[in-house]
Parts: structure tokens; sequence; C-alpha cells
């Protein structure tokens, strides 16, 4: 297994959050990982991206280009990544903020209303995560099951309290089916 | 062995720097390597150690002086800009044999340039960069791991040889993460008798200073110091083989480059091309013996960096030229690709270059 994940959107969406879970989470199940982000202007709310690598390997270059799993929280970012991903690749749109389709048919998209349902749970922003757990129902990237403690490492001690609201989001996002009531971008 | 923990490589640096027994940081921030000093900034005052943030580089520079004269481990960091703000200081440290650790996470130059990722201050790092024959301890970590390890080498290399050392590192490692195991607390303390720590009317006093009016006695120091620089010479190149065994073509690389360089390799041996990497540890001393060693068995070298080719000289003059030295390389922020890397190996082995 040498899987490469790239997430991208604007800043302040929780990019590198998301990804900084997937990566703890592959550490902890035993994984050879690594975790790249975007830096500089971006974390002040231009276009954030991170690269995560899982691996059974040691990691050569952190940098991914060609990405297996790709998920996207903004038009931007599609426009910029749809071509670069792998024939085959899993891709995870947040369709509340992107509104056009995927344009290639050789990849496998997933389309997920997040920031909708994350809105209508009332945890705004918690989004990402929700894009998060459809993206390891259907990758198998990381273990679901196991969840709870690569968030414990990621989530500050300061917030603890927000854990169960991330956990919430994963399972919202674990068990989203198109075309049930939450899909309301169809 | 302690956990393997995720962190940043700025942040590994900072940790491991903590734990060889630095206990005085002095920085002025800069992207991309703020976290240090952020780290610094969160850890110090609960050890009882000193972060400062200076009003200048020049002057975190001359903090540092002031402590290492003083004989205590300390450390500064910055990127490409403030390094070469630093670099009069880094002469003075070097002319008055005082050790340090400076630490420049590069970005793309000259100039005020960008904030990307670069490797094009090997020149200033390695041949000079202040004024005066000298040489600093230049070391290239190519992981989150060696960004800890070497800093705890760079400290035990500097109190040896008495001069001050770099981590010569850039933005990617910086900013990645990956799992690291944290060294051990040293809890060793080095003798320093040089040191400026009060004589109490027991001993003569220590004198650290550049200056020598008299050139005779100038010249006698720096030739005393150039034997320090032959053993280190002799003792201290590091770098890691790859595939090197059965190998026609060698690409050197350090840091990212050779991160990056290790994939297209992957992706050559599976179609038959026998490459294969020397990745220097330290980049002062290069690591020649092992390039030319290299140059017996290979038919071409081709270095990968991240600038316009600077490092290429060294693998020149490593091996006195016998075999030709191809250069694959991006420079401004930009970084090669794996499949950049195996265009130029296709390239050669194709008989293009």
């Amino acid at each position: 297994m040498y899987t490469q994940i790239l997430i991208a959107g604007f800043g302040g969406q929780g990019i590198l959050f998301a990804g900084k879970f997937l990566a703890y989470q592959g550490l902890i199940e035993g994984r050879q990982i690594s975790w790249l982000p975007s830096y500089g202007p971006e974390m002040r709310g231009g276009t954030a991206n991170c690269s995560v690598i899982v691996a059974d390997t040691p990691v050569g270059s952190p940098i991914v280009s060609k990405p297996d799993i790709l998920a996207v929280m903004n038009l931007p970012s599609l426009d910029r990544y749809e071509s670069e991903a792998v024939p085959g690749a899993k891709v995870f749109v947040d369709s509340t903020l992107v509104e056009r389709r995927l344009e290639r048919e050789d990849v496998t998209p997933y389309y997920i209303p997040a920031t909708k349902l994350a809105k209508d749970s009332g945890m705004p922003s918690l989004a990402n995560m929700i894009l998060m757990g459809k993206l390891i129902r259907e990758t198998g990237i990381v273990s679901f099951k196991d969840i709870r403690r690569g968030l414990e490492k990621v989530v500050s001690v300061r917030h603890q309290d927000l854990l169960e609201l991330n956990l919430k989001a994963l399972s919202m996002g674990y068990d989203y089916k198109p075309g049930t009531a939450y899909q309301l971008n169809p | 062995m302690s956990e393997k923990v995720l962190m940043k490589g700025n942040e590994a640096i900072a940790e491991a720097a903590i734990r060889a027994g630095c206990r005085h940081y002095f920085g002025y921030p800069i992207t991309p390597q703020t976290e240090v000093a952020a780290y610094m900034a969160k850890r110090m005052p609960k050890i009882g150690g000193t972060f400062l943030q200076a009003e200048s580089e020049i002057a975190a520079i001359n903090m540092v002086y002031g402590v290492s004269a003083a004989g205590l481990r300390v450390m500064t960091s910055s990127s490409s800009p403030g390094i070469s703000l630093k670099q009069e200081g880094i002469s003075y440290l070097a002319g008055s044999d005082l050790p340090a650790l400076i630490v420049n996470v590069q970005r793309g130059g000259p100039g005020l340039g960008g904030i990307q990722p670069s490797q094009s201050d090997y020149f200033q790092a390695t041949k000079g960069g202040g004024h005066g024959d000298y040489h600093l301890i230049v070391l290239a970590p190519a992981s989150v791991q060696e960004m800890a390890d070497l800093t705890v080498k760079a400290f035990e290399l500097a109190d040896r040889y008495r001069m001050p050392a770099m981590i010569l590192a850039d933005g990617t490692m910086g900013q990645m993460m990956e799992p690291v195991v944290l060294p051990e607390e040293s809890g060793v303390t080095v003798e320093k008798p040089w040191a400026l720590t009060g004589t109490k009317n027991q001993r003569s006093h220590n004198i650290v200073n550049s200056l020598y009016l008299v050139p005779e006695k100038l010249e006698s120091i720096n030739l005393e110091r150039y034997k320090r620089y032959e053993a280190i010479m002799k003792n201290e190149p590091s770098c890691e083989s790859y595939l090197m065994e059965d190998a026609e073509i060698c690409i050197v690389a350090f840091g990212i480059a050779a991160r990056v360089a290790k994939n297209a390799i992957t992706a050559a041996r599976a179609k038959g091309i026998r490459v294969g990497l020397i990745r220097p540890i330290t980049l002062w001393p290069f690591p020649s013996e092992a390039v030319a060693e290299a140059a017996k068995r290979v038919k071409a070298f081709i270095s990968v960096e991240l600038s316009m080719g600077q490092m290429i000289e060294d693998v020149r003059l490593a091996q006195s030229c016998q075999r030709p030295v191809y250069l694959c390389s991006r420079t401004g922020g930009m970084i090669p690709s794996p499949e950049d890397v195996m265009e130029s190996i296709e390239k050669l082995t194709g008989g293009e270059l």
C-alpha cells in the first residue's frame, strides 16, 4: 500500500486538520506516513491544501502531485486538481460548495453536501470531517472503528469537548448515502 | 524506546535542541521557519531557558555570540534572507572559535525571493557566506527524524571542534509532519575551559576575540584552525548510499531533493535502469570520498537540486571530473518532480545528454 491523498479547499475549512487526523490515524495503525501543508498566505484565507501519504514502505517525496484520493471543498480546488488525479482515483467533492460535476470519466466521484449537512446539524465548522467520514468509508485508508484514538491526538487538550462533535461528523459522513434526505444538491 | 509522535520538522528541531541542552534561543520570525521560534517561545520559559525575539536577525546572531562565549549551548534560526543578515555574526563566531547552532530553513531567492522551499543557499552555507577563511559544519536533514537527530549532532560537533554548525533544511522539511522518535535528554555537560565564566581569582582570564592586527599572529591562528578543519574533513563526512551496489547512474541529492530522487529511482529500477543515490548528510565536509569511489563504477552522475546548480560543483570536484555530471533542477521555490528526475535519467540512458 502506498496511497497518496490530496485535500484542498479554502483556508479556514479545516483542510490541514483533516489531513492531520488521517495522518495520525495512519500512524496509530502502524503505517508510514507524511503530511505536508501548503503554507504562508494560504493560512490566512486563501487556498489551502495538504498532501498526506499513507504507506507500508518508507515515504519518498512527501509532495502529492498525482493523488490516488482527492478531496475538494471548493471549486478552484476541483478545477486545479481534477486533471492531476491518477486514473481510477476516488474523488470526494463537497457538493454544497462545488456546483459542477467532474468532467473526467476515469475516476470515481463521490458528491457529499458536507457543508449543508454540517450546518443543518449545528456544527458548521465540521464539514471537513463529514467529508473525511465518507472518504474513510469508500477508501478504507484507515479503520473507522479506531477513529477516536486518532482524534484524541489531533483535537487539542483545550478543546476535548469538541471530540464528540468530530466523532459525530465523521459518523455522519461515514453513514451518508446519496439519495437520502440529506442530499439537498443532487 | 520513546513513542513516535507526529511533528513538524521545525518543531522537531526546537524540541531536539532543548533535549540537547540548549537553553538559549534568539531569533526573528520569518516563513518558513517560524515554528522553531514559536515552539521555543512556548517551551523555554517553562524550563528556565531564554527565548528572545530580537529586534533583528543581526541582533539575534550577536546574542548567540555572547551566550556561546559564556560556554553555553545556544542557537538561532531563520530562513534565507534572514541568514544573509546573520553572516557577519557567523564569521565572527568562526573567527572566535565559538560553537553555536544556526538553522536555515531555506526559501527561494535571491533577494527577498519567495516563501516556497529552496536549496539555493548551498554556496552560502558551504563556501563561506561571511568574510574570511572559515567553514561551518553543514548538515542536511532529509526527514523529520533527521531534523531532530542532526540537531543533536550539530551541537555535539560544534562543541567538539569549537565552531559554528548549520542545519541546512528547506521549507518542505520545516513544514512537513512525519513520525519522529525524539532523542533522550542528554544531560551531558561539555567542559569548556576557554569560556568566559569568571576567573573567581583562581585562574588567568580568558579572551574570546576575532581581532588580530598582527598578520603573523592571524595567519598562525588561521593555520591552526584549518588543521581542525582537516580533521573534520577526514573524520566527519557522512552520506547515505541507496542502491549503489550495481548502479550505472548515480544521483547525488540532499534533503527534499533526495526524497524526490528516491521515487524516481524506484520508477527507473522498475524499467530495469540501474540508478542509485548518494545522499550527502554532511554538506561540509562534503562526502567526496564516497562520490570518488562511485565514479570508479558509474558512467555518469546527476545532481538533483532546488537551485540553478550549486552542489553540482562539489560533485565534479569530488571525482576530479572523471565522469560527467548533469543537472536536474528547479529553482525559485519550485520542486523537481519524480517525473522530472526520471526524464533526466532516460535522456541520459538514451544518449541525449
